[in-house]
């Protein structure tokens, strides 16, 4: 058994320690607003935060973990978190949506260590998460808008 | 908001297509109609404002107030539910924050793509543009249902009561009521068969910017895929399928399979092994540890190299005409210039972010529930039902959001589907069967964008005139070999792969189109915007070279034979304009332009791009479209920006290639869709028009490479033809 906190709760956990975090999430906590995309870090639908720092589910073993803290999609709260769901409704971001929960956690990680990121800094922090629908323009415009509201 | 005026309902007399054929159970007979993008451009096309009011299948309003509209299409991101919501809103009054939308059943009776024939199903960009009218009386006829109520209830005549923002009141007797307080007596009036319907100007939501209706579920993780279902005691399942495509298995030990720890069962299904498992990583640990041996006598085991060049071969003979005018090969003849051109395509994967995947059920009735991204669904219950071996009133499908498609939920033999009702019968539907596609399992399990040559002859008069054009393809038909060839295809000729090309719009003189079905083992399928993502390419850059070689600037070159087209002519002018075309490019980048009709709508782009040695960068993309009445701008914009992210890497780099038959691109590593710092700013213009709306969902992919291979042309100087662009020879200037 594995204590595995997410979101604030503590979980018993009965998983292989080898098992990807991502897939501890959707199968063992139902915790299904992080998205299975590739499973080897290269689409960012998975991306939580670990003690606030973006990581990729897939890529992480749930029996590394340890007392780090795991923030997903539905519990990530706080003044960056509400600047960037705003920013992302106001501007109807979501195509399909799928890779929206990366996208956003992605962009939380981002405006929390640089609230006022240039196009650069968004380039670094988001080229690592896909959208098949291809709604950057917007993504990038509200990253932007979020940074207005923070400053 | 727009100021348009109403369309007049086409005086061509209804023709439905009613088509008969075997669905791919071959137990189950249905009507199909797959040319549904001709269809809206027809004028012979079915005339959509004389069916009847149908508000009790399309809205409910409930007592809090809440309206929900029942949306019979997949949303797969294109925002149609926020679309066919507002058409239906509009019409009925209601204020946009009591709008809710619902996933309709499976039901062609009530739910039928009014222009795929008795079929429901979502393809050919045709969901607002088959449902304009019908939820336009809908939305009327509840609308006159709740003035109806009302009028009984204040005694009062229904001509004095108005409506606004969910707000029915009669202002002499100063009293009003919310919907939800007339819903119950609304619902027991008569339906009105003939409501009428708002004069343009009268519109509140249509042609504004109303917020998406899943925005909120989709920033927040509560949106549900169907990947996200959790039925009670679901047991999640992974396939093995062959690694070839044709294969079937040998033998199976799957002993170590079976020693995996949450492994409940292996079972052996006609598209390969499945391994039942309590979730989804035990689920692939023990597929993982099969050992199978695989039967390739049947298996397609050539390279993506060697069917290549078999079409270069097949391109020499005589193919099937599918268009010809004139005596092109005469015209060509006798011209003053004579230019030539080859242009391939690779196969391509759809790569939707959220893999294939679905969930079914034995329920306590009999009954079976099917959770899907579901695309087409009259055919998706069909075959459900025949793996089953019930009849479809068995099946229940409940739709959900769908994380991408691009076309391949929509599949003629709904093989995924098919597979998850095997596996569910294969293990006696002891449990739900989670049914998941690992990446690697969806970007090798086929039904690509067929491979396509294109092979090409034009000839131009001393003036710069083209005297004939003669133009041959060879690719596999998406609908031959389906369980649609006999309905529609004709004499050989499938509409769907030449699309774009063998009806182009120029004033070719003479001009001949010929196309060689080829018929390798690799499945296809549509792929967004289907023919018309390599048919555009290669009219749009060959028309290029015309108009270089004749000296003239390509938009008034194209303009010169767009006469009879004045809708296209009108995107390709407004994009020009606004891009700025025709002043001088700094060293090193250049300007292109395209236009295009696909599924009855009309797009140009202009490219503006920077070319280094070996690499491009596509800096901004000015789009001009038409897409008559624009119902929601936002949406049409956020679907012309998502076009150009989505097809950008397939211009630049993705391919599906076979070696001895094999998929070599298995994830995101070898075949990289778009990323942020690749995309361009994209600007989007919406001409204003009075015509019944058409669709976006597809139309902005074809005219991207185009745009940007002649924007290379007008940069460097080096004509590049096939997709993906191979710049490997490309010199910056």
């Amino acid at each position: 058994m594995l204590t595995l906190t997410v979101n604030g709760v503590a979980h018993q956990i009965d998983a292989d320690p080898q098992t990807p975090l991502l897939w501890v999430l959707r199968d063992h906590l139902d915790k299904t607003g992080t998205k299975y995309g590739c499973g080897i870090a290269q689409c960012g639908a998975c991306t939580v935060h670990l003690d606030g720092q973006p990581v990729r589910a897939c890529q992480t073993k749930v029996g590394d973990v340890g007392t780090a803290a795991v923030t997903t999609i539905e519990g990530v709260s706080g003044r960056v978190a509400e600047a960037v769901r705003t920013a992302w409704r106001g501007l109807d971001v979501v195509q399909c949506g799928y890779c929206q929960s990366g996208q956003i956690m992605s962009a939380i990680g981002l405006l929390s260590s640089t609230p006022k990121p240039t196009d650069a800094d968004i380039d670094g922090a988001m080229d690592g998460n896909v959208c098949r629908c291809g709604t950057y323009q917007r993504i990038r415009a509200a990253i932007h808008d979020a940074a207005r509201t923070l400053a | 908001m727009l100021k348009v005026h109403p369309t007049p309902p086409a005086a061509t007399p209804s023709r439905r297509a009613f088509l008969g054929g075997a669905a791919a159970t071959g137990a189950v007979l249905i009507g199909f109609h797959l040319d549904a993008g001709k269809a809206v451009r027809a004028a012979a096309g079915p005339d959509l404002s004389t069916l009847p009011a149908q508000p009790n299948a399309f809205v409910r309003i409930a007592a809090d107030d809440t309206v929900t509209v029942m949306i019979k299409h997949l949303d797969m991101g294109q925002g149609n539910a926020t679309g066919l919501a507002t058409i239906l809103a509009d019409e009925l009054d209601a204020d946009w924050a009591q709008v809710r939308t619902a996933f309709a059943p499976a039901d062609a009776t009530l739910y039928a793509n009014l222009l795929m024939g008795p079929v429901q199903g979502t393809g050919g960009s045709t969901a607002i543009a088959n449902s304009w009218f019908q939820l336009r009386k809908a939305g009327a006829a509840a609308r006159a249902m709740l003035v109806a109520a009302a009028a009984a209830r204040w005694k009062v005549p229904a001509s004095e009561i108005t409506v606004a923002s969910g707000v029915v009141a009669h202002a002499a007797s100063n009293r009003q009521a919310r919907f939800g307080e007339l819903a119950e007596a609304a619902a027991s009036q008569p339906v009105p068969q003939e409501p009428r319907l708002k004069d343009p100007s009268q519109w509140r939501l249509i042609g504004t910017k109303v917020a998406r209706l899943d925005s909120a579920a989709k920033t927040d993780g509560s949106a549900v895929y169907a990947l996200d279902i959790r039925r009670p005691g679901q047991v999640t399942a992974v396939v093995a399928h062959a690694p070839r495509f044709g294969g079937v298995v040998a033998a199976v030990d799957d002993k170590a399979a079976r020693a995996v720890p949450g492994v409940i069962d292996v079972v052996r299904i006609p598209t390969g092994v499945a391994v039942i498992a309590k979730d989804t990583w035990s689920a692939i640990r023990g597929r993982d540890a099969l050992v199978l041996t695989w039967d390739d006598a049947g298996a397609e085991t050539r390279s993506s190299d060697a069917i290549l060049a078999s079409y270069r071969e097949m391109a020499r003979r005589p193919g099937l005409v599918a268009s010809e005018r004139g005596d092109p090969e005469a015209a060509i003849k006798g011209s003053a210039k004579v230019l030539e051109a080859e242009f391939t395509f690779p196969y391509l994967a759809h790569a939707a972010m959220e893999p294939l995947n679905a969930t079914i059920e034995r329920a306590s009735d009999g009954g079976y529930d099917v959770y899907a991204g579901c695309q087409l669904h009259s055919v998706e219950q069909a075959v459900i039902a025949g793996t089953l071996g019930v009849t479809t009133d068995k099946v229940r499908l409940h739709t959900q959001w769908a994380g991408g498609s691009f076309g391949r939920r929509a599949t003629p033999g709904a093989d995924y589907l098919a597979e998850a009702a095997a596996i569910l019968r294969a293990t006696g539907a002891k449990a739900p069967v989670h049914l998941v596609w690992t990446r690697e399992d969806d970007m090798a399990g086929g039904f690509y964008r067929p491979t396509v040559l294109h092979t090409l002859k034009a000839g131009l008069d001393a003036k710069g005139a083209i005297t004939g054009w003669t133009h041959t393809m060879v690719g596999k038909s998406i609908l031959i070999g389906s369980p649609f060839e006999t309905m529609m295809v004709k004499n050989g000729v499938d509409a769907t792969t030449v699309e774009g090309a063998s009806d182009t719009p120029y004033a070719l003189p003479a001009f001949r189109f010929t196309v060689h079905n080829a018929r390798e083992g690799v499945p296809v399928l549509w792929w967004r915007s289907v023919g018309h993502t390599h048919t555009a390419q290669v009219m749009e850059v060959f028309i290029d070279e015309l108009a270089q070689a004749a000296g003239a600037d390509p938009l008034a070159f194209r303009l010169g034979l767009l006469s009879s087209a004045p809708r296209l002519s009108g995107v390709l002018k407004l994009a020009a304009e606004k891009a700025g075309w025709g002043s001088p490019a700094a060293k090193g980048s250049g300007l292109g332009i395209a236009g295009h009709e696909s599924f009855g709508s009309y797009v140009a782009m202009v490219a503006d791009i920077t070319a280094e040695d070996a690499k491009v960068k596509v800096n901004r993309i000015v789009a001009a479209v038409d897409v008559g009445i624009a119902v929601n701008p936002d949406v049409i914009r956020a679907q012309v920006e998502g076009a150009v992210g989505f097809a950008l890497s397939s211009v630049l780099r993705n391919r599906i290639t076979l070696k001895d038959g094999v998929v070599q691109e298995r994830n995101f590593d070898a075949y990289e869709p778009t990323r942020m710092s690749e995309m361009p700013l994209v600007e989007v213009h919406i001409m204003p028009s009075t015509a019944a709306p058409t669709g976006i969902g597809e139309p902005g992919v074809p005219v991207l490479a185009p745009s940007i291979s002649n924007a290379i042309f007008a940069a460097t100087g080096q004509r590049l033809r096939s997709l993906p662009l191979d710049l490997s020879g490309m010199k910056g200037v």
